[in-house]
């Protein structure tokens, strides 16, 4: 018999002929209570709350903002970002530097699909505007642009935004480590800096 | 006896890393002379119970949460034949393989053989407790391959020749000096006089030490959070980026998964996304999540292999009152609370799954053989209970261990015509307080014994048992009368 065979056979045994598969009750809350305004001022209380810089452009400088926190050196972007959030000197990921190439860039430009204020997590879902996973990855500083229309209260009404078989990075502050001592340290694998530009 | 409704399948493999050479009690003593470890891990327990407790204060609804839980999962279980072929349906659909393993062996010898055919003379690994008790790492030394643990607490552990000792955080029992020791012996290139114990220079040490690492590998080895059967969608739960690393940049990834982490739909994920960083590391959402549908291309890995493993699954999941165990989505809630882990640590559990937890699977997945040190486990606990309140998936773990106890007692009765010391004892309770002159008598003779107290200690060394009760405990004060006297006194005799 083949393990396949075998290990269901095994687990259809376990259960028995009866096995009853009780209703998940799903009385816990799904949607949230707050206005628009209330979502942006929670999701940058979180963001600050972890150290993620924020940047308001709401008043529509998007370019103007990400000029005033870019880096010197080479900075690749999204391809799918809109032409007119571009500050100009950025350049365009075309999916061929490698891993090391990467590691070699001062810092990148994405866009995100969603945002989850309660918790202060960022959605990339490897589209054109969030880029492939290890653009937001590698280099050191990630700036992310965060469109106010697309951020949500709650983690159900978050997810229930995705489309799931995309690959998906759920970024709930910087990458950080509580191994030693329980002392949190910030900045072990992931981009050290994380820029969060609201438009 | 547990009541096997359905046939349970074989125990794990004896290869497993889910039995220590010692019973716990023994282990447990060893422990318990450590005070450095003592006080690194009370410490540590009692910052993280502290996070966890603000953060699930912050939620209305978090018994609703933890009631879902319990009942999707509980739900999945009923239902995974069904969903396992789901899951390998979506899988393959998306351009993964899937590979099924009876035993650790198996999934070991599938790992290998994927490894070889990439020609990898090493793998990075993502922190992954299947992957522990399957010894992964041992399997794929055996092989000529360098497994390089890329969680920072893992690597510490690794480096040091150790094992991990909490399922969160392995390295719970190694102060800074000592990492920073370790570091120095084992990383190249590093100066002992520029590198100070900092956790933050011990963290950047580890950065650069992986990042090479990262960027050469091709093929990484993963374990996995949730698997949902409907999208064929596999989540890995971390804080580093580590995990995003392995996931995203080697060429080849393998990720081993036991049968029970498969969810029936994504949308079961919103619940879960929330039970666990509050219960875990005490965060509203950890630093990174990740989920992947089989390939993606041009976009991380270009070649997947889901390993579906059991190694005695099918043996827990045969009891419906032991099922539960399977619940579990390794928070680690469960130990911080512990008053036993606390002054043990995880070593004294022999098995990778340490904590209230670990003394209820770890025999469950091997057996109760009558000789085997995982017998013990489901003493290693006072059933205080606290393990139970903090499960986000309410698993009922006092009342599993009551039951394996009263299992092990009745399948092993003949090595236990001698009455235990704790029968002995509660045959006697039972007999001083049938009588309530009996009782005022001993209350009131309780105190004298104070005389022989010094400092929460016995004047002179007591016999066993009670000197084992003494050894890892301080007897209390006790007060000047006893509450019957109390009584008597303040409200008149009228007892
Ligand atoms: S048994 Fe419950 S509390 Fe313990 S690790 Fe598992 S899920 Fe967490």
């Amino acid at each position: 018999m083949s393990a396949r065979d075998e290990v269901l056979r095994r687990v259809r045994d376990a259960l028995g002929p009866d096995a009853v598969a009780p209703e998940a009750p799903r009385t816990y809350a799904t949607t949230g209570s707050l206005t628009a305004a209330e979502r942006v001022d929670l999701l940058v209380d979180r963001l600050v709350d972890y150290r993620a810089a924020v940047v308001d452009a709401r008043d529509g400088g998007v370019a103007a903002a990400l000029r005033s926190v870019l880096p010197q050196g080479q900075v690749l972007h999204a391809p799918g970002l809109p032409q007119d959030w571009l500050p100009g000197g950025t350049e365009p990921d075309d999916g061929t530097p490698g891993p090391r190439e990467l590691d070699t860039i001062a810092g990148v430009v994405t866009g995100s699909v969603t945002a989850i204020a309660l918790t202060g997590t960022i959605v990339l879902d490897g589209s054109p505007l969030c880029g492939r996973r290890s653009l937001s990855l590698v280099p050191d500083l990630h700036v992310c642009i965060v469109r106010t229309q697309d951020i949500v209260e709650t983690v159900p009404e978050g997810l229930a935004r995705l489309e799931p078989t995309r690959p998906l990075t759920l970024i709930s502050g910087p990458s950080a480590t509580s191994d030693i001592e329980l002392n949190r340290v910030e900045g072990v694998h992931g981009p050290r800096t994380l820029i969060v530009v609201l438009v | 006896m547990s009541t096997f409704l359905g046939m349970p399948g074989p125990p794990a493999s004896p290869d497993s890393d889910l039995t220590g050479t010692r019973p716990f009690p023994a282990a447990a003593r060893d422990a318990l002379g450590n005070s450095r470890l003592r006080r690194n891990l009370s410490n540590a327990t009692g910052i993280i119970r502290g996070k966890r407790a603000n953060v699930v204060g912050e939620v209305a609804d978090w018994e609703e949460l933890r009631e879902a839980g319990a009942a999707i999962k509980a739900s999945a279980l009923a239902r995974l034949p069904a969903l396992l072929e789901q899951l390998e349906e979506q899988v393959t659909a998306r351009g993964g393989v899937v590979h099924w393993a009876r035993d650790a062996d198996e999934a070991n010898r599938i790992v290998v053989d994927l490894a070889r055919a990439k020609d990898a003379t090493e793998v990075v690994k993502v922190k992954s407790m299947a992957t522990q008790e399957i010894a992964l790492n041992e399997a794929l030394e055996a092989a000529g391959i360098t497994p390089i643990e890329t969680d920072l607490a893992e690597l510490i552990v690794q480096l040091a020749h150790d094992k991990p000792s909490h399922i969160l955080v392995p390295a719970i029992h190694r102060g800074r000096a000592e990492i920073r020791e370790i570091f120095l012996k084992r990383m190249p290139g590093l100066d002992p006089d520029l590198l100070t114990d900092e956790p933050a220079q011990l963290a950047a040490a580890a950065r650069a030490y992986l990042r090479e690492a990262f960027l050469r590998a091709k093929v990484a080895v993963s374990g996995a959070n949730f698997g949902v059967a409907e999208t064929g969608t596999l989540t890995v739960v971390e804080s580093e980026g580590n995990g995003r690393m392995c996931l995203t940049l080697p060429e080849t990834l393998i990720t081993v998964m036991g049968i029970e982490k498969v969810l029936p739909t994504w949308r079961d994920l919103e619940v879960f996304l929330q039970l666990l960083p509050r219960s875990s590391t005490g965060e509203r959402m950890n630093p990174y999540t990740s989920t992947w549908t089989g390939i993606t291309p041009g976009d991380g890995p270009q070649e997947f292999h889901l390993v579906l493993l059991d190694n005695g699954r099918t043996r827990v999941l045969a009891d419906p009152d032991g099922r539960s165990a399977l619940h579990c989505i390794r928070c680690s809630a469960c130990l911080n609370v512990c008053p036993v882990y606390e002054r043990t640590g995880g070593h004294a559990y022999g098995s990778v799954y340490p904590g209230p937890i670990g003394a209820i699977l770890s025999p469950q997945l091997t057996g109760m053989t009558g000789d085997s040190p995982n017998d013990s486990l489901p003493y290693a606990s006072s059933l205080c209970g606290a393990c139970e309140e903090v499960c986000p998936v309410k698993i009922p773990i006092p009342a599993q261990l009551v039951r394996l106890r009263a299992e092990h007692t009745e399948a092993h009765a003949d090595s236990h015509r001698i009455p235990s010391p704790e029968a002995a004892s509660m045959r006697a309770a039972a007999w001083i307080m049938k009588d309530a002159k009996r009782f005022a008598r001993a209350g009131r003779s309780a105190r004298l014994s104070r005389r022989g107290m010094r400092r929460g200690r016995p004047a002179i060394p007591l016999p066993p048992p009670l000197s084992g009760w003494v050894a890892s405990r301080d007897v209390p004060d006790l007060p000047d009368e006893t509450f019957r006297e109390w009584w008597a006194r303040t409200r008149g005799d009228r007892s």
